[in-house]
């Protein structure tokens, strides 16, 4: 198949970027969307011209460094996959594919389609643990957990982190990667000691980072190459109130 | 050029209570004192992370250097299927013994007993830590926890979360290590490669680094240095590694007089999605829990162009099954591919190439029911389709080895320090506790072990004995000369000017390691990889090609950077594999084997560990480490 790629390119975080062209021929439909990119990278290095630079690395969805907006969608036309799991047979001879980075203030470009998604970590850092050090654990099995608990817990801790939850998002906020991780610890018992704080804290650094507010529009789930739902913004919104209540009752004491 | 006579330091006593003993004699710091010192670890995966957040949290000041953006990209988070711990909860006979003489068996009788042991004794608490953290394992109905069985072993002892347990572990190590950069006792470089170790009277005392951002070239001084920097799987070009997982890290410490053990041990992993095109840039793999219910077969006859639906049961061949019927499908690694890649030589592979076997669920979907395959398997089944365009549910996945993991690594002593002082090696980068052919589910344990459990009381230990900087000695010299060196290096590739991609050598390289030092080896064939490899060294300083200026990110330099390293590493593992000759775990040499086609080890001559040294336009030397068993016996290994 041919296709026509028009990729943003911009050199560095304070250059200023454009859209450029280039046009690939007799590309095997069975190949990844990345390995399409590689072929392109190959061919412009031989060329001497600077290649397209992009995040990737495990190219099996798990690690959650690939990710750009192809077409206007975060990771591409494909429900539930990230762009390195992505075929060229998802799309068409001749069609034209539009690769640009995540948009988001809080996400800057650092070249061509690579963000930089430090703030994530940041809203990690601010509370998404159990306080406990190595070597304090009791026995894993005197903490018993219902299956249900554990699966659903196990379902908003399979965020991969990629941030096209974000790009997605008209107000670019982070709410649904902020609210996996609230809900994955306080739907388990090691994490509900600590859940009011957490709460509050990672909300607050979340928007200390820039992310824009959360207006239940629902695109971050549709989008989320990891289908994260939108019960866990719900969650996230009762430990909230629940822990500002607290907080407000505890001071009119 | 230094002598090195090599022996574990392993405490003497009784290997039950060794390590336990060992701890208590080792010196401490109160958080107080341990403030004084600056610990460098590079790498923020498993190991690095768990190392990195328990050092911190004993007071430690420690400095995280990762390629990656965010510790939670490194490439432990794609392990799939499980970690090892001998808690004995289904209560069929598991304990520290039996997981112990397993991993033991596994690597064919080629690691140490004492780091196994340890490693078998530690798997227990590595359990609970992370159950602690908040770790979603899979549960049964009661709440407690569930477990599967894996390969090589006859109990049920692997801890799970679907089949997504490094990342869910990763995540588990990286939440510690987070709590630790806002207590601001980790500070965390980003997106920094490693290109050399600085040493100071002879001990590790700084790295240079590059900052992939901005091309800053800069050195960092620490009191110690610890790597955790992975595997080398990539010198094959076609893994199962992550695109960036790289050696770098662990040659720049070799040159500096590491010793590099075992670096022909490389495991091929069996059950991954065959190689379908050139334009292939990695492998994926399947987990082995899969074989817990997939069945594996070729047809019977050679060159059978039917489909699989097509071919009657009494033509097909269940080849683990009838070779080895006490562990049929759940055979170790090396068993598994060294028999898939022989009925494929025999003609009877399937699929366009002839290089893929099938693993079968139809017999396990008929007697336990699809739902029960998808809430085991789900998202690797899924995996698969998209990959492949075939649904597993309905016809047999198609599988073939490919490599996946490395059980030699820098050679390092029971304190798990190499033979540099002050330089440890933690988790896959060492070589430690996997002999010659790791178990599954065993990466993700050793990697936490040597986090969470080990490093922390040796390196404290080692730390105790030596006085602090206090502050920073990058001024001196040492780190002047590093400095210049590795901008003189860059500005060498970077002048270069040839017309190849940086990955058209490596693959070319890959070619040449897998067809001579992969699933099966022999003389002639690493001699003439002895003969190739310095050809391919050739073209890559004269033809390759970077585009763009070392001083912005540059993906092509980082390449490069690596694969000049990878080039070297693939020399050294030629002349290991030819030094033994025998045929061990995964290093299967073709002039050592029984009739029936199985491993034919050589312990009278070679029940050593190779560590080499490096010595620049010369062969490398060889040092050897005489293993001793004195707690298990010395048998062949056998699975019928």
């Amino acid at each position: 198949m041919n296709i026509n790629l028009k990729i943003w390119r911009q050199r560095s975080a304070s250059k200023s970027g454009d859209v450029k062209k280039y046009r690939l021929e007799n590309i095997d439909p069975n190949i990844s969307f990345l390995e399409m990119l590689d072929i392109l990278n190959i061919k412009l290095v031989k060329e001497k011209k600077d290649p397209v630079a992009f995040d990737h690395d495990c190219r099996e969805g798990i690690c959650g460094s690939c990710g750009f907006m192809i077409n206007g969608q975060p990771h591409g036309p494909q429900r539930a996959t990230t762009v390195c799991q992505l075929h060229m047979r998802a799309f068409k001879n001749e069609d034209d594919i539009l690769l640009e980075p995540f948009r988001a203030e809080s996400f800057p470009v650092i070249k061509d389609l690579s963000v930089d998604r430090k703030a994530f970590d940041k809203i990690i850092s601010s509370g998404g643990y159990v306080s406990t050090n190595t070597g304090e654990a009791p026995e894993a099995n005197s903490i018993t957990i219902e299956k249900e608990f554990a699966d659903e817990a196990f379902l908003s801790s399979a965020c991969i982190g990629c941030g096209a939850c974000v790009a997605a998002c008209k107000n670019s906020s982070a709410m649904l990667f902020t609210s996996a991780k609230v809900a994955h610890l306080s739907l388990l018992p090691q994490g509900q000691k600590e859940a009011k704080n957490r709460v509050t804290n990672m909300v607050a650094t979340m928007d200390e980072a820039g992310f824009g507010s959360c207006t239940n529009t629902g695109a971050c789930s549709a989008e989320c190459p990891k289908e994260i739902g939108q019960i866990n913004i719900a969650r996230l919104n009762q430990e909230y109130i629940s822990s500002t209540l607290a907080g407000f009752l505890k001071k009119k004491e | 050029m230094t002598e090195y006579n090599l022996f574990s330091k392993a405490p003497k006593g009784d290997l039950y209570t060794k390590w336990e003993d060992y701890k208590k004699s080792l010196k401490t710091l109160t958080p107080e004192e341990a403030n004084k010192y600056k610990v460098i670890v590079i790498g923020t995966g498993l190991a690095g992370a768990s190392a990195s957040a328990t050092l911190a949290e004993q007071g430690f000041n420690v400095h995280a250097f990762s390629f990656h953006e965010s510790p939670r990209r490194a490439h432990s988070i794609a392990a799939q299927g499980g970690i090892n711990a001998a808690k004995n909860y289904k209560g069929d006979g598991d304990s520290v013994m039996r997981l112990f003489y397993d991993t033991i068996k596994g690597g064919d009788f080629r690691s140490r007993e004492d780091n196994v042991y340890r490693l078998a004794e530690i798997s227990k608490s590595i359990i609970d830590q992370c159950v602690a953290q908040g770790v979603p394992f899979a549960r049964e109905y009661g709440g407690l926890l569930d477990n599967r069985s894996f390969g090589g072993v006859q109990v049920s002892r692997t801890f799970y979360a679907r089949g997504q347990t490094g990342q869910q572990l990763l995540l588990g190590a990286y939440s510690a290590l987070s709590r630790q950069l806002e207590k601001k006792k980790v500070v965390f470089y980003p997106r920094h490669d490693m290109l050399d170790i600085i040493l100071v009277d002879g001990k590790a005392k700084g790295i240079v680094t590059r900052n992939l951002i901005d091309g800053e070239i800069k050195t960092h001084s620490a009191d110690i240095v610890i790597l955790a920097t992975g595997g080398y799987s990539n010198v094959y070009y076609l893994s199962t590694n992550a695109m960036a997982s790289n050696v770098t890290a662990n040659w720049r410490a070799h040159r500096k007089g590491a010793l590099f053990a075992n670096p022909s041990f490389t495991q091929i992993h069996p059950t991954c999605i065959p190689v379908k095109n050139d334009f292939q840039s990695k492998l994926t793999l399947m987990s082995e829990s899969l074989r817990n219910d997939g069945r594996v077969w070729v047809p019977k006859k050679k060159n059978d162009q039917r489909k699989a639906v097509d071919i009657p049961e009494d033509e097909r061949d269940y080849y683990l099954e009838r070779i080895y019927p006490a562990f049929g499908n759940l055979v170790p690694r090396d068993v598994a591919s060294r028999r898939a890649k022989e009925v494929c030589d025999e003609g009877r592979g399937i699929g366009p190439t002839g290089f893929a076997v099938y693993l079968d669920f139809q017999k396990a979907i008929e007697e336990k029911g699809e739902d029960f395959i998808r809430e085991k398997y789900g998202n690797l089944f899924d995996m698969y389709q998209n990959i492949t365009d075939e649904n597993p549910y309905k016809t047999p996945m198609k599988i073939y080895p490919a490599v996946h993991y490395t059980m030699g690594g820098l050679w390092v002593d029971y304190n798990l320090m190499t033979t540099v002082e002050g330089l440890f090696s933690i988790g896959e980068s060492n070589f430690s506790d996997h002999g010659a052919n790791r178990l599954g589910a065993s990466a993700l344990m050793q990697g936490l072990a040597d986090g969470y459990f080990v490093i922390p009381h040796t390196a404290m230990n080692f730390l105790a004995q030596e006085s602090p900087l206090m502050g920073d000695i990058t001024d001196r010299q040492e780190f002047k000369d590093a400095e210049e060196k590795t901008k003189k290096e860059i500005e060498k590739l970077m002048s270069i000017d040839g017309k190849l991609a940086v990955d058209e050598v490596h693959r070319e390289l890959g070619k040449i390691v897998w067809d001579k030092i992969g699933m099966a080896r022999n003389e002639a064939g690493l001699k003439e990889a002895l003969a190739q490899i310095p050809k391919i060294k050739e073209s890559f300083w004269n033809n390759i090609s970077i585009p763009g200026s070392e001083k912005d990110v540059n993906q092509e330099l980082e390449k490069a950077l690596r694969i000049k390293d990878f080039i070297e590493l693939a020399e050294l593992m030629a002349y290991d594999a030819l030094d033994r000759k025998e045929s061990c775990g995964a290093h299967f040499r073709e002039e050592y084997q029984t009739e029936e086609n199985e491993a034919e080890r050589n312990d009278e001559s070679y029940k050593y560990v190779a560590a080499w040294d490096y010595s620049e336009n010369q062969e490398p030397k060889l040092f050897k480490e005489e293993l001793k068993y004195n707690n298990v016996k010395l048998k062949t290994r056998s699975y019928k």
